[in-house]
């Protein structure tokens, strides 16, 4: 299993490389465009002296107060849908998986409408731990499920699974909203899923779980490449299926369920990212994730400023625009023959 | 698995299969069951062999015009609605060879939903204009996603994936209208995307019914070609059946039975997606059957019309179908797992 394609890898070692290094470019590039460019335009020196020595100006308070955790909190959390994307087309070997698949939107959907109909709260810290605990919950209950019996947590079997529980989860809600005008009308714009209004403490409480997450997934490249080849062939050569998906799975939840909870469901990142990289370097998935992993959050935090930008001086809400963005992305792509199997 | 009959009378041969032809009076019984129910089920209570004599017409007066005019075309509208879902779901799973390639999630759902939140929410017109607009809504949108998935013909891989895309965008389209709508007006938007029967007359079942009428033996006599399809583009082939020209065929059909159906109820989610699998799980055969599929769409769409009705809180259909279909489709799931299968 050490050398699964040798030559290929020696080949295109340097162009890839190259090509992480251009997307590391492109990720700093948004990251200062989503501190300079909003509905008041910072200067690039003042915007750097207000994120390294603020000097208590206005434009240092707004980098400090407001761009900053928005583009921290912009980065992590695409990087985490981008990873977890990845991660679930592979579990499945099914390109439309999107990490919500898992459950993971539904139950932390379900979990928020409970708060916000049951104990009348209104924090974003609230619906963050809510919608996490939500979002594992479900995902536990899909797994579960989608691996009983002897053939264990087959793809399809996982897939169908994650419809079934998403359905009942996301009808629960509908039902719970359309009792109460007063939770629909909270509930409408969390579902949107936007980066604004979350301070540094929704960073705080969440980037452990999305390091952890971020960590796991990445040690998993190599066994989800031996998992690639088939169930039979995989255990041939010495990997674990049912281990592999079983930490895939969690780390699938432990990414896209604190991104979710700390933005809402942006699904689209997850599904588009992956299967884009994949056209660009192949299935091999060490050069998947950490491809992925650049990817999305240049996509979150283009699609971040752009909302900005459209609708100055208020702003479109990060999750419609990410689809904006994405989806000609995705057809694109598509239209152009460039559609790998998993 | 069951076994084929053959039953031949004179130079005519029938194939067919003793379990599934059980499922089918199964489902059948249970669909006419509780249109009954349903008929019999409201403010003024019914008694089912009372709905039956007035539709053999040795009814009261008072019992004939609550029957035939109040109740009856609601639950013809299920009954109808539902088997073109379940029939549609059918047809383009099996074309793009993937559970997950429902009509729901490929954009046409979703596309449906954006032409009648414009009327609604925008235009501000009636019932019928909002049907006419969500058939507009889906045909623009399967017709967009046909034409950039066409690249000398169209494979059922590009069009899910470009699909995705189209109900990317217009998911998030759907959501700007939402926030950006009044609250009250939003609240009617959220009732309707959720599909309900509440209030259907004739004129909703009489177009629903001459559509249906039209659309399923279409969609019948494309069945066999269908299966071979799944075989894959080059062996249906040499098969002798014109691959290119089928799919189209068959997406005109799918396309128009959901837009129709979505017209009628809105988008009832689930029954597409659940039904074929429910159908599949119910004869323990592999492959597509659109005879049981279409009956499973009415039966699950009508018992959980006739559950919203004993419901203590009015809520839409839509809720209950995604809870019904979703428990059934996790226990099958599970029970199969038992056996060792799938």
């Amino acid at each position: 299993m050490k050398r699964v394609s040798p030559p290929a890898k020696s080949a295109y070692l340097p162009q890839r490389l190259a090509g992480l290094g251009l997307l590391g470019g492109l990720l700093l590039l948004a990251v200062l465009a989503s501190i300079v460019i909003g509905a008041k335009q910072i200067p690039l020196d003042q915007a750097l002296s207000g994120v390294f020595s603020p000097d208590g100006s206005e434009n240092a308070l707004i980098v400090q107060e407001l761009r900053l955790p928005r583009t921290l909190l912009g980065v992590t959390v695409g990087a985490a849908l981008g990873l977890a994307g990845a991660l679930m087309q592979a579990l499945t070997r099914n390109p439309l998986a999107e990490p919500g698949l898992l459950g993971v939107n539904g139950g932390a959907a379900m979990a928020v409408v409970t708060v916000i109909g049951l104990f009348r709260v209104d924090d974003v810290l609230v619906y963050v731990w809510a919608a996490f605990l939500g979002a594992a919950g479900a995902a536990l209950l899909v797994y579960l499920i989608g691996s009983r019996g002897r053939s264990g947590a087959t793809p399809a079997r996982l897939v169908l699974a994650g419809a079934g529980i998403n359905a009942v989860f996301s009808s629960l809600t509908a039902g719970m909203m359309l009792l109460s005008p007063r939770s629909f009308n909270s509930f409408r714009f969390w579902q949107v899923g936007s980066l604004s209004g979350r301070d540094l403490g929704v960073f705080v409480q969440i980037g452990p779980f999305l390091l952890a997450g971020t960590v796991l997934a990445l040690c998993l490249a190599r066994p989800l490449n031996a998992l690639a080849l088939g169930e039979d062939t995989g255990r041939a050569l010495g990997a674990r299926p049912g281990r592999t998906r079983a930490l895939g799975a969690l780390a699938v939840v432990v990414l896209c369920g604190a991104a979710t909870a700390a933005v809402g469901p942006i699904a689209f990142v997850g599904l588009a990212v992956p299967f884009v990289v994949r056209a660009l370097v192949g299935p091999d998935q060490r050069w998947v994730l950490p491809y992925s992993l650049l990817l999305a959050p240049v996509l979150m935090l283009a699609a971040d400023v752009a909302g900005r930008v459209v609708a100055a001086p208020g702003e479109l809400e990060t999750g419609i625009v990410t689809a904006f963005l994405g989806a000609p992305l995705l057809a694109l792509m598509v239209r152009r023959g460039r559609v790998p199997q998993l | 698995m069951s076994t084929s009959r053959v039953l031949r009378v004179g130079t005519v041969s029938l194939r067919w299969q003793p379990r599934v032809a059980a499922a089918c009076v199964l489902l059948t019984a249970v669909a006419l069951g509780a249109a009954v129910s349903v008929v019999g089920s409201g403010d003024f209570p019914v008694s089912a062999t009372e709905v039956l004599g007035a539709l053999t017409g040795q009814g009261d007066r008072a019992t004939e015009f609550i029957v035939l005019t109040l109740r009856l075309p609601r639950a013809l509208t299920g009954l109808l609605a539902g088997a073109a879902l379940g029939l549609s779901g059918a047809i383009f799973q099996s074309i793009t060879r993937n559970p997950l390639g429902s009509p729901d999630i490929i954009g046409f759902t979703t596309g449906s939903a954006t032409g009648a939140l414009l009327q609604i929410l925008v235009v501000g017109g009636g019932t019928v204009a909002i049907a006419v607009s969500s058939v507009g809504g889906a045909v623009l949108t399967a017709l967009a996603v046909y034409l950039v998935a066409y690249r000398g013909g169209v494979h059922g891989y590009r069009l899910v994936l470009v699909g995705v895309a189209a109900a990317a965008m217009l998911e998030a389209f759907n959501a700007y209208l939402v926030t950006r709508a009044e609250l009250r007006e939003a609240y009617e938007a959220a009732f309707w995307l959720t599909g309900s029967l509440n209030g259907r007359g004739w004129d909703h079942a009489w177009p629903l019914a001459v559509a249906v009428a039209v659309l399923v033996p279409a969609a019948l006599a494309f069945g066999g070609r269908l299966r071979m399809g799944e075989l894959g583009d080059d062996a249906a082939q040499a098969l002798g059946v014109p691959v290119q020209r089928t799919r189209a065929a068959l997406v005109v059909v799918g396309v128009a039975l959901v837009a129709v159906a979505t017209a009628a109820v809105g988008p009832v989610p689930f029954v597409a997606l659940a039904a074929p699998q429910l159908a599949r799980g119910l004869t323990g055969r592999p492959g597509t059957q659109l005879v049981p599929a279409a009956l499973m769409g009415a039966a699950l769409l009508v018992v959980s019309d006739l559950v919203t009705l004993h419901l203590p809180v009015a809520l839409p259909v839509g809720v209950v179908t995604g809870v019904l279909g979703g428990v059934y489709l996790v226990w099958l799931l599970s029970t199969e797992g038992r056996r060792g299968r799938a």
